[in-house]
């Protein structure tokens, strides 16, 4: 009877972990779209529509490919690799449901690891081309990851205290079960330190400017510069993914209201609240984007460093203010 | 005589016969000989340190091979550990080195030499030795004559570089004033315990006055650390480890090191049988700073064998934040926490030796084949080199604590242990486990920086040098050597979870506990909620990314690919000047961290002679020093200087004032001693 049970349950959970595997596929582009819009909107412009992204991807992968001279293997499979980690998260975290099959596999430090992957894989392929923008891309981009670290571990340690878990599925529901821990300053305050890392991941403004084509502010853009055609439609697509990813963490782990557990009957809530939860972060990020100018690259550090003080904060709230 | 016991005669009998090899036969055979000779005993000591570790200890006592003590020999799993460790990497080590002595196309490497030759299996014997001792002055012997054959072999390049010699004398200056500290800490430990066999000393230890045990703590800890490369005693290591020929690189790297950190587990929980927290803060701190230091020195390294050096500084670093973690868990009463950060500690130990000994082969590999070591002239390996560029390519993955990397696993498990320590632990844990979390997460994140660096600056791109573009791919042995690293390595990353629990009787001996990781697909410490499976994660990803291809292949248009020119900004086709380098790419991390690494720059810009308003010629040196030996050793160096300086009056060659020295010299302990009694 149990196993029985519990095949049903994992059965479920498969079924989400598929349905948000999709969602985050075919949402991420249009997220893109709605944050452009919104920019658009506010700067006064019309703007291209939603689905934009989408028309750009099918016009990038009717293209040819293209291999620049000089280049390996490691810049054909770089964009393969990314996408690749991308989806393996969008499976893993609790997008709509709790109970995916996956969530023992990989816990919260293993989903940074697989996001730091996914990065290395660009980063090695920025300097696999030999070029200057390559190189510059790739040795800033890698020097952003490195100090975000320690803020991202940290925050994560925060979240585990109360739980006692780094596992998402754990985090989730136990926040589900004590809403009123949102509202504590440890959790508060790591929302604050994971909302600055997210946008030092995903290269948004202040950190990097994801519109911009001018070499001395790039930096994921100056990693992907040589890619064309059905590749660079992969690295726009896994990008897309990437904020699609982060924007959602940073929204289930302090807002995880209508995610399905294992019942499959709550599944299209689940992801109906989810894209709602994603689309209102994704235009306050855009609309906040408008008011603000790209940092300096070496005033970053500052930003970070003062993301990592919350994320240390944060955990000794956990302690002491916790502790009796 | 057990299979433990006759497995590590047949290592120690076969590493004499290498020895033998290399001194006797002619020079082309002598490579072939040593190298098996070598490969056996690494074999042998896998064969000896797997039966420890599945439960079969062994002791024997020699009286007569040594006067007053005689041999004392034992095997328990915690030597069994490091035994089996030692012989995975002597194996890979000598099967490659018999390529790697031969030389590369510019003709011999003067490394099939009788010196060298004898060297590298006595030197693994005396690696052998260490763990296997079983009293301080059997321990003291191989620890000495670990050092002794080592230095021989860092300086067996001497005639080629000049810095060889320095670095040398560093080595010989640093091991011995670390076996001065460790034997002043055992001597003192054997006679506070009125033997000097370790049975012997684990049963008075706990009958000793906390002065005794902290003072014997502090001395053995210092000593140990040095030889684990643990900042700030770690200058020799940047140095010798470069200098040396890279099979012995590895050997040091992988092997070596390894036994400062068996040297202090053994001692502080072992023999001493755990100590008070302050012992434990102090492993701690020293374990932090020696990770974020020497990983920040490595992201900002040029030289390729250098910036591997000081990874392993960082490495050591993090098993000592480990072990002092266990230890402190283990004295606030914690011991399934201690029993998990152990476990941790251990298999970095095991993982680290993996990773650094396909990344130092793969480095030996590339000097093989260019001559160079530095970054900046390296570069566009990939196609002359394939199988050395694949690998290489592998060993940085493992160690930049990635999915799919060994590292990232005990790294893992080391965080885990951390984070679940606040519930238990007083203000003292609240206050270092975040700090400790923040540590590994940093030189995590500058590890993959680091080698990002070394993998796509050296090996991917175009050859920035002709040197570069001249490489050739190396002879079969070595490349199996390497490859033989990297299978190790890919075991160890997958299925860590029987790896880890291979090692759970060495870790009984050293923080008991229950069990912390069971051999499973997926690790979960136990008595903690959180679950990783690098094997899942793999497959995962391996699904992902075939699906993808496929899933492209199938909607992407049906045109071959074409090969285009890079966008050079309409300047014509770019030169491999223009790339970026080693130095370029770590600048940015270079200014963040310019207060702790404080680089010098030198600008000289000269004018043409009319007119001091053009400018003729601008030289740009940059030099990253290690800071630390910079602040703190040269000072005490040039004070040992002038101290030799103001005494040379006093030595001025005369045969009577150093007999009327000697005079006086007598005359006043004379007096001393009349006096005393």
């Amino acid at each position: 009877m149990s196993a029985a049970v519990s095949a049903a349950v994992s059965a479920a959970g498969a079924v989400g972990a598929a349905a948000q595997v999709v969602l985050v596929a075919a949402g991420a582009p249009v997220l893109v779209g709605l944050m452009r819009q919104v920019r658009a909107r506010l700067e006064g412009r019309a703007g291209a529509g939603f689905l934009q992204p989408w028309r750009d991807l099918r016009k990038l992968v009717r293209k040819e490919a293209i291999t620049p001279d000089g280049t390996g293997p490691i810049f054909r499979t770089a964009p393969l690799v990314l996408a690749g980690t991308a989806l393996v998260i969008a499976a893993v975290i609790p997008v709509a449901t709790t109970a995916s099959p996956l969530d023992g596999a990989a816990d919260l430090f293993a989903v940074a690891a697989l996001l730091a992957l996914g990065t290395v894989a660009l980063a090695l392929a920025g300097l696999d081309t030999g070029t200057a923008f390559g190189g510059m891309g790739a040795s800033r981009e890698m020097t952003v990851m490195a100090l975000v670290e320690p803020t991202i571990l940290v925050s994560i340690f925060a979240l585990s205290v109360p739980v006692g878990s780094t596992n998402l599925g754990a985090i989730v529901t136990s926040t589900l079960h004590e809403p009123q821990r949102v509202a504590s300053p440890a959790s508060v305050l790591a929302a604050v330190a994971l909302a600055v890392v997210a946008i030092a991941e995903t290269g948004r403004i202040p950190v990097d400017n994801p519109s911009t084509h001018l070499e001395l502010t790039m930096i994921h853009e100056a990693m992907v510069l040589e890619y064309a055609g059905p590749d660079l439609a992969l690295v726009e697509w896994a990008s897309a993914m990437r904020l699609t990813i982060l924007l959602g963490l940073v929204a289930n782990l302090f807002a995880p209201w209508g995610i399905a557990g294992a019942s499959p009957a709550m599944l299209p809530v689940a992801l109906i609240a989810f894209a709602a939860k994603v689309a209102v972060l994704g235009g306050a990020l855009a609309a906040g984007e408008v008011f603000m100018a790209k940092l300096r690259m070496f005033r970053v550090p500052e930003l970070l460093a003062g993301s990592f003080v919350l994320a240390l904060l944060a955990v000794a709230a956990s302690y002491f203010l916790v502790a009796p | 005589m057990s299979l433990t016991g006759a497995a590590l005669g047949a290592g120690l009998g076969s590493s004499l016969l290498a020895a033998a090899a290399g001194t006797l036969l002619p020079r082309r055979a002598r490579r072939v000989g040593a190298g098996l000779g070598t490969g056996a005993a690494g074999a042998a000591a896998v064969v000896a340190g797997g039966a420890a570790l599945s439960g079969h200890p062994w002791d024997a006592w020699y009286p007569d091979l040594l006067p007053l003590a005689g041999i004392r020999l034992a095997v328990d799993p915690l030597s069994g550990l490091f035994l089996a460790v030692t012989g995975a990497v002597a194996m890979c080590a000598a099967v490659y080195g018999v390529g790697y002595a031969r030389g590369g196309p510019r003709g011999g490497s003067g490394l099939d030499g009788r010196v060298t030759q004898a060297m590298v299996p006595l030197f693994v014997a005396a690696m052998l030795l260490v763990p296997a001792a079983a009293s301080a002055s059997t321990f003291l012997v191989a620890w000495e004559l670990m050092a002794l054959t080592s230095l021989l072999l860092v300086v067996a390049e001497h005639r080629r570089r000049a810095a060889v010699a320095e670095a040398g004398l560093w080595y010989a200056v640093m091991t011995h004033l670390g076996l001065v500290v460790v034997l002043a800490g055992l001597v003192g430990f054997a006679a506070a315990a009125d033997g000097e066999s370790f049975t012997r000393m684990r049963a008075a230890a706990d009958g000793m006055s906390p002065a005794v045990r902290g003072a014997v703590f502090v001395a053995t800890f210092v000593g140990f650390a040095s030889k684990a490369g643990i900042v700030p005693l770690h200058v020799w290591l940047p140095r010798a480890h470069p200098e040396a020929p890279s099979h012995v690189s590895a050997l040091m790297s992988a092997a070596m090191v390894n036994l400062g950190v068996y040297g202090i587990v053994r001692v502080g929980f072992d023999l001493l049988g755990g100590g008070p927290e302050w012992w434990w803060l102090l492993a701690l701190a020293a374990g932090a700073a020696s990770a974020l230091y020497g990983i920040l020195q490595a992201a900002v390294a040029t030289d390729l064998k250098r910036l591997l050096a000081y990874s392993t500084c960082e490495n050591m670093g993090l098993v000592l934040l480990g072990v002092g973690a266990s230890g402190l868990f283990a004295a606030v009463g914690s011991r399934p926490l201690a029993a998990l950060a152990m476990t941790a500690a251990l298999l970095h130990v095991v993982n680290h030796a993996g990773f650094k000994t396909l990344l130092f082969l793969s480095a030996g590999s590339v000097v093989h084949a260019t001559g160079t070591r530095d970054l900046d002239d390296l570069g566009g390996l990939r196609s002359p080199m394939p199988a050395t560029t694949a690998l290489f390519g592998v060993g940085a993955l493992m160690a930049s604590a990635l999915p799919l990397g060994n590292g990232f696993v005990s790294e893992w498990l080391l965080v885990q242990s951390l984070i679940h320590a606040l519930p238990s632990g007083g203000t003292v844990t609240a206050v270092t486990m975040p700090l400790a979390v923040a540590v590994v997460a940093l030189s995590a994140g500058l590890a993959v920086a680091t080698f990002v660096k070394a993998f796509g600056v050296g090996f991917l791109a175009r050859p920035r040098t002709p040197a570069a573009a001249r490489a050739h791919e190396s002879p079969a042995t070595m490349l199996a050597g390497m490859a033989a690293a990297a299978v190790c390595c890919g075991a160890l990353a997958l299925a860590p979870g029987w790896a880890a629990s291979g090692l759970t009787r060495a870790i009984a001996v050293a923080a008991p506990g229950p069990d912390a990781v069971s051999a499973q697909a997926t690790l979960r410490p136990a008595g903690l909620p959180s679950t990783m499976s690098p094997l899942v994660i793999a497959v995962a990803l391996l699904v992902a990314v075939v699906g993808l291809a496929a899933l492209l292949r199938a909607a992407a248009s049906r045109r071959a690919r074409r090969r285009a020119r890079l966008w050079d900004c309409g300047a014509g086709p770019m030169s491999a000047r223009m790339e970026y380098t080693a130095t370029s790419f770590a600048e940015p991390l270079q200014r963040v961290f310019d207060d702790v690494l404080a680089p010098e720059t030198d600008l000289d810009v000269t004018p043409v002679t009319e007119s001091a308003y053009l400018v003729d010629s601008v030289t740009y040196r940059a030099r990253v020093g290690d800071r630390i030996e910079h602040r703190l050793y040269r000072p005490v160096l040039a004070a040992v200087e002038w101290t030799g300086q103001a005494a040379r009056p006093l030595a001025n060659g005369s045969v009577h004032r150093y007999v009327g020295y000697g005079f006086y010299a007598f005359t006043g302990v004379l007096v001393v001693l009349a006096v005393l009694r």
